[in-house]
């Protein structure tokens, strides 16, 4: 009976409930204001054709990204070779095109990690305040007193160079300021009379967090997200190019780029493509962000 | 300027001044079309929030940068202020025509000094050495009744109080000797106890100097008593225009319900009227749900 | 100094403590964690038990975790930052060596990148929304979103192999290396000081390229922030009251609103210049230049532990103090904190 009464309570008085109720109608606004701005619609199909390229890569890769001929290595761009080859006759085109399935691999799983521990820090920090709180927010700070790429590096050191690691040091860094921005949210949220309703409701604090707040915290730690895959991909790109994250052979952008450099000054294609994907790719996300924030909360936009 | 002339002669005519903001492809007009004369008088302005009254103000004096402004004619003193460039318009700014704002809280630059900020109104328009704008600033504190010029004018905005800010905002605006000045709801951010006093300031001054004054409020009482004429604005239009001390005869329903709404003393204790209000409504229902 | 004052004092002493403390035990964790044993590293593969034993004994090695912790902080507070494996070189006397390198080039940046991106940042803001603002906008997201160690690259290929108008790797071509000598470790001062022209323009030649991409990644951050700063002053109403004054638009946006900002920008380019660490550690790796980034790249890839702690012991110290510095410098300069 109580659990019936919560969810009338809920329903009538929460701004949460009413968004989910919409929730189809304003996704569907929010991708139609993306596409009607033309630099985060550009944002957009980038980050639309990486996906397409990385789920359908070995179809359209014209070669198989680690297929070794001596015999065309360094070859300039060509009909035959449109990014030209690398040192061992590798096709650059095709290498970039495997490449992108790494960057989509590298955001998501950066992205399931940061998200939500991002989200979960920083709503109970909020919500709960006292020690807790301040215990939480030092630990941010601690992370935040690093620029993430030297701290990505060091834990790479640490843990071993490796794809793997550079995963798992990329996501340690990148969830603090995502945690600040949850709390900050939350503390406005918190005595809302909304959020008050649903405690008066005897509804537990787990409860309001997962269903009250973490909703209403959603939106700005999307942008949030998705403006620091920007960073992701830089960083990746930065831990692969020092040696630090993936190891050839695989394709990683960054990775490409090192073993490039030894040949740069008469291959200038072996540095210009892979490093041309990953400003593109980072520059999608930079754009898209800034229209994710303008289409999801108008207020403050730019 | 001489107090025996003529209060008549309009400084300021304005004929079918509007005002409209960009809408997507649209124009969404605030200010439709208001026409006025102001000579060496005192001119009330009132309105409830929305009605397009500050916005008038800050027309006359060109500072609206993202705003479309025409009118039939808008002419000062000769100058066509519609087609008068951005150079005259500095000309005309401070030294001609000036504004005090709202709340000295806001008005104010936090970080230069108050007495500096006078002495820039001044320097801007008179060739002066910085002694004897300090002199001129001074002076100016004295007159708007600040007792410790000196101390005052080393003060940041933050260590003056609302009435001393505002005081300060009218040396600020009164220096250069404007012939028109428009005050955007000057009382209205100040503390009850100091709003008779900075307006006894304001008028004392704006009367021994003959300047016109146009005075924007929301307060109708005030604007009755302390102006000679009164234009009553609504959803951007001029509603009634009359002299204050005929209030009482205003014909407008609107004008006539704003006053009956006004409190007395052993008055009736019957519910208020309603004020009538269905055009806004009817605006309205296009947005609401 | 009153009581309320002493106790804020006392409170953002706390607050320093505690960091600092939790700094230190996340270097200490990143120097367990190393996949390298340290008493090996110092032995040698061919040494025997015996030795090995008392090694692990002198350095600690078979205490418990806590009290090697202990151990660590009691030597950083006496100054010992341990050697690095390495050099052989205490690290303190390493890290001294190649930081002057890293502050010329992160120095030669942020002029580069504060004395652009301010002036852009504020016109950007001054003509919002028109033609000029989103070309800066475009300019400092391209600036933003670039991966520096691949600029740095397409600059050597454009600027010293195809054009040859700039320096390539190091700090100074080979044949100059070693001829002025070493006062304060600045080349471009060291060679002024020693009268060598010669010398000065070389430094400067090399140093333009890898400090300019630098200072462009700077510049982005920068402008950025200026302009919303910037916007944020424009709509105030003090704005309102210096145009009505009849000031110009530019007295007004200098002499009022960038007046308001100053104290702001102050703090978000010292942040800049300290996230110039970052981009150092990339650039200098490109541009082969011996400094502070490419000591500590070089110590993580060998698994150096001693070096790699303090590195990044240090980068969190410098962090930390700019942060203070900044909130010391709103204290000082502006009236209302004053």
């Amino acid at each position: 009976m109580t659990m019936n009464s919560i969810d009338i309570g809920t329903a009538a008085m929460t701004t949460p409930s009413r968004t989910t109720y919409t929730a189809r109608s304003r996704l569907l606004r929010v991708v139609k204001d993306l596409l009607a701005n033309p630099s985060s619609g550009f944002g957009f199909v980038v980050i639309t054709i990486l996906l397409v390229t990385a789920l359908v890569a070995p179809w359209i890769a014209p070669y198989e990204p680690n297929m070794i001929d001596l015999g065309e290595a360094l070859q300039p761009p060509s009909a035959g070779h449109l990014f030209g080859t690398d040192e061992l006759g590798r096709d650059v085109l095709s290498r970039i095109i495997h490449g992108s399935r790494i960057s989509l691999a590298i955001i998501t799983i950066v992205s399931v990690i940061v998200g939500p521990l991002g989200l979960l820090v920083g709503t109970t920090a909020g919500y709960f305040g006292g020690w807790y709180d301040t215990v939480m927010m030092r630990i941010t700070d601690i992370f935040l007193s690093f620029p993430s790429l030297i701290l990505s590096l060091a834990f790479v050191a640490a843990l071993g160079a490796s794809l793997e690691n550079a995963i798992i040091a990329i996501g340690l860094t990148a969830w603090p300021p995502i945690a600040r921005l949850a709390r900050a949210e939350t503390l406005t949220f918190r005595n809302a009379d909304y959020i008050s309703a649903s405690r008066m409701q005897g509804a537990s604090r787990l409860r309001i967090i997962i269903k009250s707040i973490m909703p209403m915290c959603l939106p700005s730690v999307l942008v949030r997200v998705t403006l620091s895959m920007a960073t992701v991909i830089l960083t990746a790109a930065g831990l692969g190019f020092l040696g630090l994250g993936a190891q050839p052979p695989l394709p990683e952008w960054g990775a490409m780029i090192a073993t490039g450099r030894r040949y740069m000054l008469d291959n200038w294609w072996l540095v210009a493509f892979p490093g041309g994907a990953i400003l593109l790719v980072s520059l999608a996300f930079n754009l898209l962000g800034d229209g994710l924030r303008d289409a999801l909360d108008p207020k403050q936009g730019h | 300027m001489e107090p025996h002339m003529d209060n008549r002669v309009p400084l300021l005519r304005i004929e079918g001044l509007r005002v409209s903001y960009r809408n997507g492809r649209t124009f969404t007009p605030v200010v439709k079309g208001v026409s006025f004369d102001l000579g060496r008088e005192r001119l009330g302005i009132v309105g409830e929030s929305g009605s397009g009254k500050s916005t008038i103000g800050r027309a006359l004096l060109k500072l609206l940068p993202t705003a479309r402004i025409d009118a039939a004619r808008m002419d000062f003193e000769g100058t066509d202020l519609l087609a008068a460039t951005e150079r005259q318009m500095l000309a005309i700014r401070g030294r001609r025509i000036s504004m005090i704002l709202q709340d000295p809280k806001f008005s104010l630059n936090p970080v230069h000094r108050v007495g500096d900020q006078i002495a820039e109104a001044y320097r801007v328009h008179n060739k002066a050495s910085a002694r004897m704008a300090r002199e001129k600033t001074l002076a100016m504190l004295e007159a708007v009744k600040i007792r410790d010029p000196e101390r005052v004018y080393g003060l940041y905005p933050h260590e003056v109080s609302g009435g001393m800010g505002q005081r300060i905002m009218i040396a600020m605006m009164l220096i250069p000797e404007p012939q028109i000045i428009i005050a955007d709801e000057p009382t209205s951010a100040l503390d009850v106890t100091v709003r008779m006093q900075v307006l006894n300031i304001l008028n004392e001054l704006v009367t021994n100097k003959g300047i016109g004054l146009i005075m924007i409020s929301h307060d109708l009482n005030l604007v009755r008593n302390f102006c000679d004429r009164v234009l009553v604005m609504r959803h951007g239009e001029v509603v009634e225009e009359r002299a204050a001390r005929d209030m009482q005869n205003c014909v407008h329903p609107y004008t006539r319900g704003l006053l009956a709404a006004q409190p007395h003393i052993g008055g009736s204790r019957r519910p208020l009227p309603v004020l009538n209000r269905e055009p806004m409504l009817h605006d309205l229902t296009g947005t609401q749900p | 100094m009153n009581t309320a004052r002493f106790s804020a004092f006392g409170r953002q002493a706390g607050t320093i403590v505690v960091t600092l403390v939790g700094l230190l035990i996340l270097t200490f964790c990143i120097g367990r964690l190393m996949p390298v044993d340290p008493v090996r590293a110092i032995v040698g593969e061919e040494a025997d038990r015996a030795t090995y034993e008392m090694v692990a004994e002198r350095i600690g090695a078979n205490l418990p975790l806590y009290q090697q912790f202990f151990r660590y902080v009691g030597d950083l507070l006496q100054g010992d930052f341990g050697v690095s494996i390495r050099t052989g070189q205490p690290v303190i006397n390493d890290i001294l060596h190649v930081m002057p390198a890293t502050i010329e080039l992160a120095t030669f940046a942020i002029i580069v990148g504060a004395g652009l991106g301010i002036p852009l940042g504020i016109l950007a803001a001054v003509r919002r929304n028109r033609p000029v603002d989103h070309v800066i906008r475009f300019l400092t997201l391209i600036g933003h979103s670039m991966p520096i160690f691949w600029t740095g690259m397409i600059g050597l290929i454009v600027f010293y192999a195809a054009l040859d108008l700039v320096g390539g790797g190091g700090r100074l071509s080979d044949y100059y290396i070693g001829l002025v000598p070493e006062t304060t470790g600045l080349l471009l001062i060291d060679s002024l000081l020693a009268g060598d022209w010669e010398v000065f323009w070389d430094a400067v030649n090399h140093l333009l390229l890898p400090a300019s991409i630098l200072g462009y990644s700077s510049m982005a951050y920068i402008t950025r922030m200026t302009r919303s700063f910037m916007l944020d002053q424009l709509n105030q109403e003090y704005v309102t009251t210096a145009r009505v004054k009849g000031l110009s638009k530019s007295r007004t946006v200098w002499h009022h609103a960038f007046a308001n900002i100053r104290v702001q920008l102050v703090t978000i380019v010292a942040l800049a210049y300290g996230s110039l660490l970052e981009g150092a550690v990339l650039i200098e790796t490109v541009f082969s230049w011996p400094g502070f980034g490419q000591y500590i790249t070089n110590n993580m890839l060998v698994g150096d532990m001693n070096a790699v702690m303090t590195c990044v012991l240090l980068v969190g110290v410098i962090f930390i103090g700019l942060n203070l510095l900044s909130d010391a410098l709103y204290k000082i300069f502006d009236p209302r904190t004053r």
